[in-house]
C-alpha cells in the first residue's frame, strides 16, 4: 500500500461488526456470578429526605442488597468535578454519589438495589418506601440567579457559602469595549439580542452503563464503562472508591456515541463499583432510556444578553455579553470549562473584533448537570456572532454576506493571534465563504428569494461562518485553565516479524471510525497495507495513558502521536537497512515502504523485510537494540483551528408555521482529509445535530421541575425523512504546527448549523417583520411570531 | 423497563378468548401490542392477565361485499395501506393508515388494537369517524354493532365493556372521494391535527360532505358547519377555503394542548389541514 492511502476514502473497517451485531457494549458483558443493579431516583426536582425504609426492597425475591446514602459514607467520596476553572470563584457543591439529606433534580440518586437478576431489581426498586418533604425548585438558569430563587446548596466542598446559585464568575476580555459602544452609539450602531441557547439531550444511541467486578482475592477491580476516556474514569474512580490505580482496569468496550454525555464520571458508575466490593460479585448496571434522559448529563442551557456595536458601514468595533449559563445541580466532571474556556475565547469567531467582553455566570439549577455536548462552547458562541452579524445586516440593509465579509480576518498561513489571546493557526474565511456562495449559486436563490412567497411559504438562506478550537490542546495550557490533567497522547507501535503491526492508543474513539483513520496514518507513513494494521485502543491495561476523545482531538492529537512513533520506527527502519545494503545511513532514501540507496531503488529492504531483521536480531547495526517499536507523547504546540461556511435554505409555511429544510451545503476546512468518506459522515452528523437544536430538539421543565420532554415520544430528534440531502464540500489549509496539518472534523458541522437554520429561518419571515423566535422553531412558535408580526 | 408480572394466555379462536376474559377479570388483550406494550413497560398498565389475540386468524383480512369493506380487527395498518380494495374504496383509511409510526409500527399494529386503545392523537379514528364507519363487537350477549360516532367515547375511551372483544371494522365503500392530511408530531409522529374528508361528488357539485378532525380533541371532532358550508355547493377552491376556515368552530370548547402545541393553536391551524383534506377528496371524488 503506498502513501496514496492518506486521503483515501476506503471502508471503515468499524462497520461489519457494528452493523452485523456482533460488536461487544458494555450491556453485552456478563460474567459468572453477575448480579444486577438498579437506581432508585428521587421523582422531585429539589426536596428533603424524610425517611427510606427498604425493608421491603430487601426482603423481596432475589434481592442481594439495597444500600442507601447512609450505607456508602466514608467507601465513595463526592463526585470529582475535574476542571478548577481560575479566578472565578469557583464553588462546587458536594456531588454525594447517594443523596442523604437533599435531593437536587429529579434523577438524583437515593438508593439502589442489587439482586439475581434485572426483573427482580426492577420490582424491588418499586417497594422502596421514599418520603419527600417539596422544596421550591427552579430550572432556569436566569432565574436561579435571581434574588428571589430557591438556594440549592448552602457550602461548597471547602465549606465556603455559596450565594445566589452562582458556581462562577468568569470573564474575558479584550481591547476597550465601553469606549466601543460609547462610540457606536454616538455615531453608528449597536445592536442587543437575547438568545436562549435551550438544554439539549445528547441521546447518544447506547445509553449508559457499566459492569464493575472486584476480585477480593486481589484486590483489583475490572470496570467496563461506557466512556469516552477510560483513563479519566480510572483515575477519578481511584479518587472517588480508594482502590489503587494499578489495580484498576476500566475498559471501555465498543461505545456507541457519547456526544460528549459519556465524558463525565457519574455516581451510578461508582455506586455499581462499590456493590461489587460490598458483595464480591460482579454487578451490572445499564441505564434506561428514560433514565438517560433523566439522569445522564444535558448540554447547552445558555441565556446570553448580547450587544454588538458597529460602524454604519457595518464594521463590528466591540461584542459585549452577558451569559447565565446553567450547570444543573451539580458541577459535572468537565462543565466549568465549556461555557467560559470552549466559549468565550471563541467570541472573535472569523472575524476582527476590536474589543470585547462576557461575563458568564455559572448557576446551580435544579436540573440534570449540564456537560459538553457536540461542539460544546463553540457552537453557543458561534451562534451568537452569526445571529448579530445577520441581525446588523437587516439594520445596515446589507447582504449578510457582504457583512462577513467586511469583518473577516484576512487570509493567514501560519498564526493570527485574536482579541481573546487565542493564536489561530490557519484560515482562509473569506475564501470558504467565496466558494460556499459560488457552489450553491447564492445570488440565484437571493433573486428567487425577490420574486415573493410562493403558495403561502417564504424561501429563507442563513449563512455562518465559524472557526472553531480542536485539537485540546497542549498541557501546559491545560493547566492555566485548571483542567485537572494532560491534554497529551501517546501512541506504541509495534511491528511484528511478518511486518504486521499493532497499534496501542490511549485515545478512545467510539464511532467516530478512527481505528480506520489510524491505519491509514500508519500505512501512509511506512508503506504497510492498511488492513495490516490493528488498532487497540480502550483498555486501561492493553493501551498506554491518553486523555481520551472529544473536542475533536482524536486525529489532531492522537493521530499526530501516532504519525510520530512511525516516523521513529522509519528512522530506526533505515539505519537497519543502510547496514543491510552496506551503505550509510546518509546515503538512504525512503519511499512507499521501501529504503534504498539514493539512485539505487532496485536494491532495497521493504519494511517488512527490516521489521524480520529487527525481530530475529540476526544482524544488527552495533548497538542497536532488538525488536521495531517505538512510543511518543504529543504534547500539542498549540490547538488547531479547523473552519468553514454552511448555507441552509428553508421554506417557511406562514399559515401554519411549518418549516421545511430544503437545502443544506456544508463547506468545512479540516487540513487535509485522511478519509473523505469519514469526514463526510462526521459533517453529516454534526450539521444534523445542530439542525436539530435549530428545529426540534429542546429539554423542557416544568415549574416544579419535572421533565417534560422525558421520553422520544415528546423529544423531538431528527429523522432523515425530516432532511434535505446534506452537500458536503471542502477547501483544504493545513495547520502549520500539526506533523499532519491536520485539525478535526467532529464538531464542525453542529457548531455551524444551528446559527445557518435560525437565520434563514428569520431571514424566510422578514417580510412578515419577525425579528426573533426561541429555539426550538416548533410550528406553533413561529407561528406565534409571525401573528405577533401582524399585530404589531 | 420491564412489566411487572402477568400471567400470559394465548387464545386460538375468538370462543377461547372469550373464555379466557370470563376467568380472568381485569384481563387485558393483546393484539400488535404496540399500544399495550408500552403501557405494560413503563408499569401504567398491571393487568394480571393479558390474553393474546394476534395468532386468531379469523380476525385478520379485508374483504369487499355490499359496498362497505369489512377489515378483521387483526388487520395490520400496513396491509390496509397496501390493501387495493381500501384504496380505491376508502383512500383515506389507506393513507391514514400508511401514515401511522414508521413501518415497524405499521407491520406490527392493528387496526383493532388501535381504535380500541382509542388514543386522541391516533389517525384512524378521526378517518373511521368521517367515513361513518361501524365496529363489529361480539360480547357475552352475541354480536353487535356500533357505529363510530358512539364507538368513540373520550379520551383512551370506547364503547368496548370488559368482555367485548373487537372483531370487526365495517368501512362504507363510498363512490366518493376521501383524504386524511396529518400535521405529524416530529418526535411521536401521532396526529397534532389530523383531518379527515370524504366527498360525494356529481356534476361538479358536492352532494354530501363528511369532515372529521383528530388530535385537537378528546375525540375526533365531526365539523358539522363546515360539511354544512360545502353540501350542495359547486366545488371550488374558494368554496373549500371558506368551508374550511370555519373548522376551528367545530372543536368545541375543549381542546388539547401541550408543550409541543397549545390548543388554540390546533385550533388556529386546523382549516388549513381541513382544507387540504377537502381539496384532495375533491380531486379524487372527481
Amino acid at each position: 500500500m503506498s502513501s496514496r492511502i492518506f486521503g483515501s476514502g476506503i471502508r471503515r473497517r468499524e462497520d461489519p461488526r457494528l452493523i452485523t451485531g456482533s460488536a461487544l457494549y458494555t450491556h453485552d458483558i456478563t460474567l459468572p456470578g453477575m448480579a444486577y443493579a438498579v437506581m432508585l431516583r428521587s421523582s422531585h426536582a429539589h426536596a428533603r429526605i424524610t425517611r427510606i425504609d427498604t425493608d421491603r426492597a430487601a426482603a423481596a425475591p432475589g434481592v442481594l442488597a439495597v444500600y442507601t446514602g447512609a450505607d456508602i459514607e466514608g467507601a465513595l467520596q463526592p463526585v470529582p468535578c475535574a476542571w478548577l476553572l481560575p479566578d472565578s470563584g469557583l464553588k462546587i457543591a458536594p456531588y454525594p454519589c447517594i443523596a442523604r439529606d437533599v435531593v437536587h433534580y429529579t434523577g438524583d440518586i437515593v438508593a439502589v438495589v442489587v439482586a439475581e437478576e434485572l426483573p427482580q431489581a426492577h420490582d424491588a426498586v418499586e417497594l422502596i418506601e421514599a418520603d419527600y418533604e417539596p422544596l421550591p425548585a427552579v430550572t432556569d438558569p436566569e432565574q436561579a440567579a435571581g434574588a428571589d430563587a430557591p438556594q440549592l446548596h448552602a457550602k461548597d466542598v471547602n465549606g465556603d457559602d455559596i450565594a445566589g446559585n452562582q458556581a462562577f464568575h468568569w470573564t474575558v476580555a479584550g481591547g476597550d469595549v465601553d469606549a466601543a459602544f460609547a462610540e457606536a452609539e454616538a455615531d453608528g450602531v449597536v445592536i442587543k439580542e437575547r438568545i436562549l441557547q435551550q438544554r439539549l439531550i445528547p441521546n447518544a444511541m447506547e445509553p449508559r452503563g457499566a459492569v464493575a467486578q472486584y476480585n477480593r482475592a486481589t484486590g483489583e477491580l475490572t470496570l467496563w464503562n461506557t466512556t469516552q476516556n477510560p483513563h479519566i474514569v480510572r483515575f477519578l474512580c481511584s479518587v472517588v472508591t480508594g482502590i489503587p490505580e494499578d489495580k484498576l482496569r476500566v475498559i471501555a468496550p465498543e461505545v456507541g456515541g457519547g456526544f460528549g454525555s459519556k465524558i463525565a464520571v457519574y455516581p451510578a458508575d461508582f455506586i455499581t463499583v462499590f456493590c461489587s466490593k460490598q458483595l464480591g460479585r460482579p454487578v451490572k448496571w445499564i441505564e434506561t432510556r428514560s433514565e438517560n434522559y433523566q439522569a445522564t448529563t444535558h448540554g447547552r442551557d445558555h441565556v446570553q444578553d448580547v450587544e454588538l456595536a458597529a460602524t454604519k458601514d457595518g464594521r463590528i468595533t466591540g461584542l459585549r455579553c452577558t451569559v447565565h449559563a446553567g450547570m444543573g445541580a451539580y458541577l459535572s466532571t468537565a462543565a466549568p470549562g465549556i461555557p467560559t474556556i470552549l466559549h468565550g475565547l471563541m467570541l472573535s469567531g472569523c472575524y476582527t473584533i476590536p474589543a470585547l467582553k462576557e461575563d458568564v455566570y455559572g448557576v446551580y439549577t435544579n436540573g440534570v448537570p449540564v456537560e459538553a455536548y457536540r461542539g460544546a462552547g463553540r457552537p453557543e458562541a458561534t451562534f451568537m456572532l452569526e445571529r448579530l452579524i445577520d441581525v446588523l445586516a437587516g439594520e445596515l440593509g446589507m447582504d449578510p454576506a457582504d457583512v462577513r465579509r467586511r469583518n473577516f480576518i484576512p487570509k493567514f498561513d501560519d498564526g493570527h493571534e485574536v482579541i481573546t489571546t487565542l493564536n489561530y493557526d490557519s484560515g482562509d474565511y473569506p475564501g470558504a465563504l467565496d466558494k460556499l456562495l459560488d457552489h450553491t449559486g447564492y445570488q440565484a436563490l437571493r433573486e428567487r428569494q425577490a420574486a415573493g412567497p410562493s403558495n403561502g411559504k417564504y424561501l429563507g438562506l442563513g449563512l455562518s461562518s465559524y472557526v472553531e478550537i480542536c485539537g485540546l490542546g497542549p498541557s501546559q495550557v491545560a493547566g492555566a485553565i485548571g483542567f485537572q490533567g494532560g491534554l497529551w497522547e501517546s501512541a506504541i507501535v509495534r511491528f511484528h516479524p511478518t511486518g504486521k503491526v499493532h497499534v496501542f492508543i490511549g485515545a478512545s474513539p467510539h464511532g467516530q471510525g478512527e481505528e480506520t483513520t489510524f491505519a491509514q496514518i500508519v500505512a501512509s507513513e511506512i508503506g504497510v497495507d492498511a488492513g495490516d494494521v490493528k488498532i487497540f485502543h480502550g483498555d486501561t491495561d492493553a493501551t498506554p495513558m491518553g486523555w481520551g476523545t472529544y473536542g475533536s482531538r482524536t486525529t489532531a492529537v492522537g493521530g499526530a502521536a501516532l504519525a510520530l512513533a512511525v516516523r521513529k520506527i522509519r528512522d530506526k527502519a533505515k539505519v537497519l537497512a543502510a547496514h543491510l545494503l552496506e551503505a550509510s545511513v546518509e546515503d538512504m532514501d525512503y519511499e512507499d515502504g521501501k529504503f534504498f540507496v539514493k539512485g539505487s531503488p532496485d536494491k532495497s529492504k521493504t519494511i517488512q523485510d527490516i521489521a524480520l531483521m529487527a525481530n530475529v536480531a540476526w544482524d544488527l547495526p552495533e548497538g542497536m537494540e532488538a525488536g521495531l517499536e517505538a512510543s511518543t507523547f504529543y504534547d500539542p504546540p498549540n490547538f488547531v483551528f479547523p473552519y468553514g461556511a454552511h448555507l441552509a435554505v428553508v421554506e417557511v409555511d406562514a399559515a401554519t408555521g411549518q418549516v421545511d429544510l430544503t437545502g443544506y451545503t456544508a463547506l468545512d476546512d479540516c487540513g487535509p482529509q485522511i478519509n473523505p468518506v469519514i469526514v463526510e459522515g462526521q459533517v453529516h452528523g454534526g450539521v444534523v445535530q445542530g439542525i436539530g437544536q435549530a428545529l426540534w430538539e429542546g429539554a423542557a421543565y416544568d415549574d416544579s421541575g419535572q421533565l417534560v420532554t422525558g421520553s422520544m415520544l415528546d423529544y423531538a430528534l431528527p429523522r432523515a425523512d425530516l432532511l434535505p440531502p446534506i452537500d458536503v464540500i471542502s477547501t483544504v489549509t493545513r495547520s502549520p504546527h500539526h506533523p499532519l496539518g491536520v485539525k478535526g472534523i467532529g464538531e464542525a458541522g453542529t457548531i455551524a448549523s444551528t446559527a445557518a437554520v435560525y437565520n434563514a429561518v428569520i431571514d424566510a419571515l422578514k417580510p412578515l417583520g419577525v425579528k426573533r423566535i426561541d429555539m426550538p422553531f416548533t410550528p406553533e412558535r413561529v407561528w406565534r411570531a409571525i401573528q405577533e408580526a401582524k399585530g404589531s | 423497563m420491564f412489566a411487572a408480572n402477568f400471567e400470559y394466555h394465548r387464545a386460538g379462536s375468538v370462543a377461547e378468548a372469550r373464555q379466557l376474559l370470563a376467568a380472568h377479570p381485569g384481563a387485558k388483550l393483546l393484539a400488535g401490542g404496540h399500544s399495550l406494550i408500552p403501557l405494560l413497560k413503563l408499569r401504567l398498565a398491571a393487568p394480571e392477565a393479558v390474553i393474546d389475540i394476534g395468532r386468531i386468524g379469523e380476525l385478520r383480512g379485508i374483504s369487499n361485499g355490499g359496498g362497505a369493506l369489512r377489515i378483521g380487527a387483526l388487520t395490520t395498518h400496513a396491509e390496509i395501506a397496501s390493501s387495493d380494495a381500501v384504496k380505491s374504496g376508502a383512500a383515506a383509511l389507506a393513507e391514514a393508515a400508511g401514515l401511522i409510526g414508521d413501518p415497524a409500527v405499521r407491520n406490527r399494529g392493528t387496526i383493532g388494537g388501535n381504535v380500541a386503545h382509542a388514543d386522541p392523537a391516533s389517525d384512524l379514528p378521526t378517518v373511521l369517524i368521517a367515513l361513518d364507519a361501524t365496529f363489529t363487537v361480539n360480547s357475552p350477549d352475541g354480536e353487535r354493532s356500533v357505529s363510530a360516532a358512539d364507538f368513540f367515547q373520550g379520551m383512551m375511551a370506547t364503547a368496548l365493556g370488559e368482555h367485548d372483544i373487537l372483531t370487526a371494522v365495517n368501512v362504507p365503500a363510498g363512490g366518493g372521494g376521501s383524504a386524511y392530511v396529518k400535521f405529524s408530531h416530529p418526535a411521536s409522529r401521532y396526529a397534532v391535527v389530523g383531518a379527515a374528508a370524504s366527498l360525494t361528488v356529481a356534476g361538479g357539485t358536492c352532494t354530501s360532505a363528511s369532515v372529521a378532525v383528530g388530535g385537537a380533541t378528546a375525540v375526533p371532532a365531526r365539523c358539522a358547519s363546515v360539511e354544512a358550508a360545502l353540501a350542495g355547493q359547486a366545488l371550488s377552491a374558494d368554496v373549500i377555503a371558506a368551508a374550511a376556515a370555519a373548522a376551528g368552530g367545530d372543536l368545541g370548547d375543549d381542546l388539547l394542548g401541550d408543550v409541543f402545541a397549545s390548543g388554540d393553536y390546533r385550533r388556529a391551524v386546523t382549516p388549513v389541514y381541513v382544507q387540504r383534506a377537502l381539496a384532495a377528496a375533491a380531486e379524487r371524488a372527481g
